[in-house]
């Protein structure tokens, strides 16, 4: 599904750089459910957006469903975005001034959908996130677990084949948090591969894998025990 | 925010057009009343009038007066006949003029039937003098619409014999002229006649003309020097004399207030463009803040698969949109100022100030790509922006 072989990446800061990848492997099979984990400044997040082709490796090899990404022109890059990828962000991420059903719609408008389709199989994933009577709200109007279970409807429209999350809980209380992580949990019962950077150990232990990164270089991968999120909701 | 910065953005743009508008109009409207002050006579004419020499020439004295006859009209027709037009003589008369009880003082005016071009005299009733009248010295007269007014009340004149100076003329026809009212207070009569019955003469006051129109200005500056100098050497005038043989072009103030005319457009162009560029870098400039504000949101719709292109089209569309409304709400303030000044503007030499459909047209269509213009550089910039840095964003 996923192949990553030797990913270098740094930044250059003032007159040097900074080496934040050093070298990085990995592997996730399809319907893995994987923690990336790590201090603030290891490198996860990084190594989360070249994942999501939303920055570019230095060298380095990255196949995507056996689809090799390397110098993708802007165009083509949204076009895999839109096709193999759902993002689900920390702090949400929609669009404030379109309602719920809107920001849904969004990935299917850009895979060129006409507008009925587009309305229909975005209710039906908002009618999956429990939040079909809210379609025609806006999301200052939503709790922060619903803003996230749009934003997960959303992710889920154009059916990709990867689920990438940046800290999915980190805006949100425990106890919606759970509930946030329990959804993920089914999602990745019902077959979606899911990779998510989380700092926290509880939510790390609900994925079935964790990756540790330190200072770019992979610490630690060990499969673990999926902790079952619904039990605590 | 982005709603106040819009209509901030909007309003340069309309404030621009507002005074374009204006501007346009009110330079229509002097041009307007340029056009008016030179309708009167068709304005390819040349005057020629005589008086007294004012200096000896070839053995001649001084204080000798000129007097023009048939023969000089027909000189100047053949000589010239590729360049003159219309040729007619003038023999002005003054008499008072009555139908029954009736009566007043006219000017009367004996005239060639080419006379009704060189004034624009429009017919409005029967007919104008022709060649039949010259020949047979007939005793008809052309009447203006305020003679009939004055003398016939309410019944109507064509038909009629009214009383000049004790002889009896039918009106034949009855004339409008836009000159205004002293133009239509006229009689016109056949010039053989009024030779005939007054002084059995040949002489005539004044030659009127008009050139070949395919002529340029240019060219017919040459031509009445040309005319004026063979005529000056017919009579044996001095070259120098100013007032013996005067040759009047109206050339001369037709090509002032043309060149006037679009030196005045040019620098409305100008200003008007100046408005227009000023607003587009107005809008620009806005654009450009708005790129920044959206710039989260450019990161967002980038993640879920927007193509540049998509994103050039978001942030164009919002240019145009703004453009084009606040132009439009622009022009049609300006539009309505011009409308309700108009009254007052007519003392300052400003008539019928306003916009042709076609200009607002044309503005519409330039303020559409003005706001492409506007929105082009930022919203490229948008589409340049990667989507990791713009969900940094926060």
């Amino acid at each position: 599904m996923l192949k990553i072989h030797q990913l270098h990446k740094s930044y250059p800061i003032g007159d040097s750089s900074l080496h934040v990848l050093k070298g990085i492997d990995l592997n996730v099979e399809e319907g893995e459910m994987v923690a990336i984990m790590g201090s603030s400044g290891s490198g996860k997040s990084t190594l989360l957006n070249i994942i999501g082709m939303l920055d570019e490796a230095d060298s380095g090899e990255y196949i995507l469903d056996n689809l090799p990404i390397k110098d993708l022109t802007e165009k083509k890059a949204a076009v895999y975005r839109n096709k193999f990828l759902g993002f689900i962000f920390q702090s949400f991420n929609l669009i404030n001034y379109k309602n719920a059903l809107e920001n849904v719609a969004l990935p299917l408008y850009y895979q060129g959908l006409k507008r009925k389709e587009r309305q229909e199989k975005a209710m039906f994933h908002l009618g999956k996130v429990g939040l079909a009577d809210w379609a025609k709200h806006l999301p200052k109007e939503l709790s922060g677990g619903q803003k996230q279970r749009v934003a997960i409807a959303r992710a889920l429209a154009a059916n990709p084949k990867l689920l990438l999350a940046d800290e999915p809980t980190g805006a949100l209380d425990t106890k919606t948090s759970y509930d946030i992580m329990a959804f993920i949990q089914q999602l990745n019962d019902e077959g979606k591969t899911i990779l998510m950077v989380t700092h926290e150990e509880d939510i790390a232990n609900m994925c079935k894998r964790i990756v540790r990164l330190r200072d770019g270089v992979i610490m630690e991968d060990k499969k673990v025990n999926q902790v079952r999120a619904e039990q605590y909701v | 925010m982005n709603r106040t910065r819009s209509l901030l953005s909007g309003f340069t743009v309309a404030f621009a057009i507002l005074l374009f508008t204006i501007l346009f109009g009110i330079a229509n409207g002097l041009q307007n009343t340029f056009a008016e002050a030179f309708v009167d006579d068709a304005n390819n004419s040349i005057f020629i009038r005589s008086g007294r020499t004012t200096k000896a020439n070839k053995g001649l004295q001084a204080g000798r007066r000129i007097q023009f006859k048939n023969e000089d009209l027909d000189y100047v027709k053949e000589d010239f006949d590729d360049k003159v037009e219309f040729i007619t003589a003038r023999i002005y008369k003054n008499f008072q003029v009555s139908y029954r009880g009736e009566q007043n003082n006219y000017n009367i005016i004996a005239v060639h039937p080419d006379h009704q071009f060189l004034e624009k005299t429009q017919i409005k009733e029967g007919r104008y003098i022709n060649q039949n009248d010259l020949n047979n010295k007939t005793k008809t007269v052309v009447i203006g619409r305020l003679v009939e007014e004055d003398l016939f009340s309410k019944t109507r004149a064509l038909g009629k014999y009214v009383n000049l100076g004790g002889i009896q003329f039918k009106v034949i026809g009855v004339f409008t002229d836009d000159g205004g009212d002293n133009e239509e207070r006229k009689i016109y009569m056949p010039v053989t006649t009024a030779q005939y019955l007054y002084g059995n003469n040949d002489y005539i006051s004044q030659i009127n003309l008009t050139y070949n129109p395919e002529m340029d200005y240019d060219q017919a500056l040459v031509f009445s020097t040309l005319l004026s100098k063979k005529l000056k050497n017919r009579f044996s005038v001095a070259r120098s004399d100013q007032r013996a043989i005067r040759v009047r072009n109206m050339a001369e103030g037709t090509k002032a207030v043309s060149q006037m005319t679009v030196g005045l457009t040019f620098i409305i162009l100008v200003i008007g463009f100046g408005t227009l560029i000023a607003g587009i870098v107005g809008v620009s400039n806005i654009m450009i803040f708005i790129v920044k504000e959206r710039t989260k949101e450019i990161g967002i719709r980038k993640a879920l698969g927007a193509s540049p292109k998509s994103i050039v089209s978001i942030i164009l569309i919002e240019s145009i949109f703004i453009t084009a409304i606040a132009g439009y709400v622009g022009l049609l303030l300006g539009v309505g100022v011009l409308e309700i000044v108009k009254p007052y503007l007519v003392d300052y030499f400003i008539k019928d100030p306003g916009v042709s459909n076609t200009l607002v047209i044309g503005a519409t269509l330039t303020l559409i790509i003005a706001g492409a213009i506007a929105g082009y550089l930022p919203a490229k910039k948008a589409s340049k922006i990667k989507p990791i840095i713009a969900l940094r964003n926060d």
